[in-house]
């Protein structure tokens, strides 16, 4: 039996969004309060959803211990309470929160061996948010 | 197609341990969720049914029906009960939060007429929930 089973994460995070190739003007218009230029900070919510078969042994998908300290080591710890501007995976990239999800998707599908990933969804505030499934189409 | 989600909440204790196992390997596998005595959660419960609106009704389903289902399948066998040792679908098997999707599923499913069951959801904190899709 296949179940898809999904863990929710918070962490903080500063970010400004500001593209260096394109005129300050451009990045006003386009980003708006966004662009201030020392940044501003959101609390985000991270759910990753895995799936799989569920082993009769221990009636689990995947062990959450494993998942949690996957996520606290490879994400929590990297993102947690950063601006995400001065990170390398943000060097040549805008921080948005749709480029923070493919991020973590990223990272989950190299480094993740226990499940199936099947998304990332990450709220930037409670009236948005974004879902990465890698290309594959989601399903509600 | 229309898809229609109906909620409803149960509380519940369980405890994780496979006889099969060593004390130790249960122990290391399932944490403190291995305590013998148990322990609680205050679960959700989202069923999604999906199907054709009636133009009569303008019904996918009656939820009158839905919920006398959920409440009769569900919360009666399930609301206020130790899983393992009250529930029969867990007296040979864990009740993770994924066992109890599938067990529920197979509940609703074949009582289920006018509309087709879609998804069933639990969660069993605000930060953890299985989704069931009758996927084999």
């Amino acid at each position: 039996m296949k179940a898809h089973l999904t863990r929710r994460y918070r962490f903080s995070a500063s970010h400004r969004l500001h593209s260096g190739e394109m005129p300050d003007t451009w990045n006003r218009e386009t980003y708006g309060k966004c662009n201030n230029p020392h940044g501003h900070g959101h609390n985000y919510h991270l759910e990753v959803t895995v799936s799989g078969p569920v082993d009769p042994q221990t009636g689990m998908v995947c062990n959450l211990v494993d998942l949690d300290g996957f996520v606290a080591n490879e994400i929590l710890d990297r993102f947690g309470h950063q601006n995400l501007n001065t990170l390398p995976e943000f060097a040549n990239e805008v921080p948005t929160t749709e480029n923070l999800c493919v991020t973590i998707y990223d990272i989950l599908r190299r480094g993740f061996r226990e499940a199936h990933l099947e998304k990332v969804r990450m709220e930037e505030t409670m009236m948005n948010s974004f879902e990465y499934a890698g290309g594959a189409e989601l399903r509600g | 197609m229309v898809y229609l989600t109906r909620k409803a909440e149960f509380a519940a204790s369980h405890y994780y341990h496979n006889p099969a196992f060593t004390p130790e390997q249960n122990r290391a596998i399932f944490g403190k969720c291995n305590n013998p005595y148990g322990h609680g959660h205050n679960y959700t419960l989202e069923v999604t049914v999906k199907g054709q609106v009636d133009p009569r009704s303008g019904f996918v389903v009656d939820l009158k029906q839905l919920k006398e289902i959920m409440n009769r399948e569900v919360l009666d066998a399930m609301d206020h009960r130790f899983l393992n040792k009250e529930v029969p679908e867990f007296f040979n098997q864990i009740p993770t939060t994924e066992n109890l999707a599938i067990a529920i599923w197979q509940r609703l499913s074949p009582k289920l007429k006018a509309a087709q069951l879609h998804r069933v959801r639990v969660y069993e904190t605000p930060d953890l929930f299985v989704d069931f899709y009758g996927e084999a």
